[in-house]
């Protein structure tokens, strides 16, 4: 376990759910909760469960907060951005229903404000011009190499499905209430990802942390190639939310967690509507097939 | 059931077709007049679920095939566009991921539904071994669906799954080069699992349709696991009696299919697919999809890399034999009390199985699974024919209306 070697390559893993798994095993066997969380803080390498936020869009009913997702863009497009791409976010989704929901012209004014590469052109030649809503958010480094080269080796993930490619075992038995209608849970992603914005600590004496990499409690092997990037007052809001790094990780946290699904607004209420439906349905069929068989004895 | 029809042809144009091509006194005799045991419970409405559930794939497939692109620089990102630019692609794809998982949720319990009624005894022997090769068949169409996405868990899935052939001698890595088409698991293996899994599930609507066929030549087994000897007294004619309760059965089903669809639609996913694909990279844990989970334990119970993969096959083509390792000439667990609590041991140790194999092989969890694995082995092998020849049953009832009379008798 103390080996170096095999510490490095627990903190090159994206995400480990074998810490997750291990801490299942323990609670299984050590009915005493407070023993394992000392076990847990003892061992530095294994990583905390994300902390739980209250989130907007959370359960049956829960949808985007269009504010929270519009400060969550503001801090993506003056923080993140500038070692993040989004690949797969059009400017043109800015003004889709259920996200931020800026008027078309602000988003074609925001558009205008980025330089797209395009071409050929009929000389032959590739050429940058404004871009349109249509147009996807330009990367900020050409390649993986181009991004490796000048953030000293690391690799900063795209972010656009980044909250659904995150989570953490929830152990037994509460991973099969996660499922269950009213006490379901499926924010792990996003909780992840405001947790870890948030989980920069100084390390504890007996871990040694090289060069270029910091100590945060939410990444796995707790090592991470990401310098704290939110410090208060550092993304100026002007909806009168306060200006602190707790809450640019929220926000951004629920800003990723549209551009992951940008259509859980419709998904959950289209949902709802079917369910309604299938449940009376269903119901009249009950009826229906009662009145049938009432005739035969079965 | 065979016989002559019982449909009688009233319009000219319907005894026209009736001389040249039989299809509606076909479908009359199958659908309509067969006659259905009149004391079969819900269990028996899993049947109708699977078909719908076999239906809803092929339709929600065939349009997300339009839009994928089974080539490894686009895969993910197809499936991602799908998602995001697609009408209503979120829900197709969500549609046919979770009802991968629903149609598996229905399969086993239709099978260990089959398992506790003796559904697999003489003269069901062939219905049930159609039944066990159309579950491969799905496990196979599973699989190969699952590394469509191309994401981190598709890629190494793939790469696990058929490195399992090259546990064979001899011909073993001859074999895995030949599947993958190519050393690795690449763009010629993403091409073919695509053509595959768009083949495989009309296979799946071929066998289903001799499995009904089977099914309607031996009519079904029923709770009581007592044959049909009055068709009047015995049975239902099947509409409206089991296409009302069947399809009642499939709006309930539909409810919880709906659920996970709209509400929970990755909760049986894992995150990690949502990775693109990176032969650099490996997950810390590989996992299968949840169904797959108790072969997998079983694999990798066995520290031998070829004895985990014929114990893998074993345990699920033991099933096929069950027509003989049970010789008890009493169907239905209801009237087996000693087989009932070896039967519900078995459910546990497959569910705990399930739960091994989401574990790392490991420590205690490694062993557990091995106290299993033979466990699950020792209950086809050992216990049922041992049973089969020792177990003392309770009366059977004569007839199907003799057990429905008794049953009213003892609610009343």
């Amino acid at each position: 376990m103390r080996d170096p070697r095999q510490m490095f390559t627990a903190f090159t893993r994206m995400k480990s759910l074998c810490a997750s798994t291990l801490i299942g095993a323990v609670m299984m066997l050590t009915p005493n909760l407070m023993m394992f969380e000392t076990q847990a803080s003892e061992n530095s390498k294994h990583e905390e469960a994300p902390k739980l936020h209250e989130w907007s869009f959370a359960g049956a009913f829960g949808r985007y907060d269009t504010a929270q997702i519009r400060r969550g863009f503001k801090v993506y497009k003056e923080v993140c951005s500038t070692c993040h791409s989004v690949k797969m976010l059009a400017f043109r989704n800015l003004s889709q229903p259920g996200g931020p929901e800026f008027s078309e012209r602000e988003v074609a004014e925001l558009a205008a404000s980025y330089k797209i590469k395009d071409g050929p052109n009929d000389a032959g030649d590739f050429y940058d011009r404004p871009g349109r809503p249509s147009d996807r958010f330009p990367p900020p480094f050409a390649n993986e190499q181009a991004a490796r080269a000048a953030m000293s080796g690391a690799y900063p993930p795209d972010m656009s499905v980044l909250a659904k490619a995150r989570g953490h075992s929830r152990g037994f038995p509460r991973f099969l209430l996660d499922a269950i209608p009213g006490v379901s849970y499926q924010e792990v992603g996003a909780d992840y990802v405001a947790s870890l914005l948030m989980g920069y600590a100084e390390p504890p004496a007996d871990v040694k942390i090289p060069d270029g990499q910091y100590y945060n409690i939410y990444m796995p092997g707790r090592r991470i190639g990401m310098p704290s990037p939110l410090s208060d007052g550092a993304v100026t809001y002007d909806d009168g939310a306060p200006q602190t790094a707790e809450q640019y990780a929220k926000d951004v946290a629920a800003f990723m967690m549209w551009v992951a699904e940008p259509h859980l607004d419709a998904r959950k209420r289209i949902g709802l509507g079917v369910i309604s439906f299938l449940i009376v349905f269903a119901g009249l069929l009950y009826f229906t097939k009662r009145k049938i068989w009432s005739n035969v004895s079965h | 059931m065979s016989g002559p029809s019982q449909y009688t042809p009233k319009s000219n144009f319907a005894k026209w077709l009736e001389r040249r091509l039989p299809i509606i006194s076909f479908v009359y005799d199958s659908f309509v007049a067969y006659p259905v045991p009149k004391n079969l419970n819900y269990m028996w409405t899993f049947g109708a679920i699977l078909s719908f559930m076999l239906v809803a794939q092929i339709i929600t497939g065939v349009v997300l095939a339009m839009h994928y692109t089974p080539e490894v620089s686009f895969a993910f990102n197809s499936v991602e566009n799908i998602m995001r630019d697609v009408n209503w692609g979120w829900a197709l794809r969500y549609a046919h991921a979770n009802g991968a998982s629903m149609f598996f949720l229905a399969v086993y319990i239709h099978i260990f539904r089959g398992m506790y009624y003796g559904s697999y005894k003489e003269p069901r022997e062939l219905l049930w071994i159609l039944g066990v090769v159309i579950f491969m068949v799905m496990m196979a169409t599973g699989f190969l669906g699952y590394v469509l996405p191309w994401g981190q868990m598709s890629f190494w899935a793939a790469t696990v799954i058929t490195n399992l052939f090259s546990a064979l001698p001899v011909v073993g890595p001859s074999i895995t080069t030949w599947l993958l088409g190519g050393y690795s698991v690449d763009n010629a293996t993403l091409n073919r699992f695509f053509a595959l899994h768009y083949l495989l599930p009309f296979i799946i609507v071929a066998i289903v349709a001799l499995h009904v066929w089977a099914l309607h030549v031996t009519g079904q087994n029923n709770p009581d696991g007592v044959e049909v000897k009055n068709v009047k007294k015995d049975t239902v004619p099947f509409t409206p009696y089991a296409t009302m309760k069947d399809g009642f059965a499939i709006g309930v089903f539909l409810v919880l299919y709906a659920w996970m669809t709209f509400f929970v639609p990755n909760y049986l996913g894992h995150p990690d697919n949502y990775i693109e694909a990176n032969p650099l990279v490996t997950p810390p844990h590989i996992v299968p999809e949840w169904y797959f989970l108790p072969f997998y334990a079983i694999l990798r119970a066995i520290p031998n890399k070829l004895l985990g993969v014929i114990a893998l096959f074993m345990s699920i083509l033991i099933a096929a034999a069950l027509p003989w390792l049970d010789t008890s000439k009493v169907k239905s667990g209801t009237y087996r009390p000693t087989f009932r609590k070896f039967y519900w041991i078995f459910v546990a140790v497959s569910i705990g199985l399930g739960y091994l194999g989401s574990q790392p092989a490991e420590g205690a969890f490694l062993w557990v699974a091995r106290v299993l694995t033979f466990y699950y082995f020792f209950h086809f092998l050992v216990i049922l024919p041992v049973l089969s020849r020792r177990e003392k049953t309770t009366a059977v009832p004569n007839s199907i209306a003799e057990a429905v009379e008794n049953r009213g008798a003892s609610h009343a």
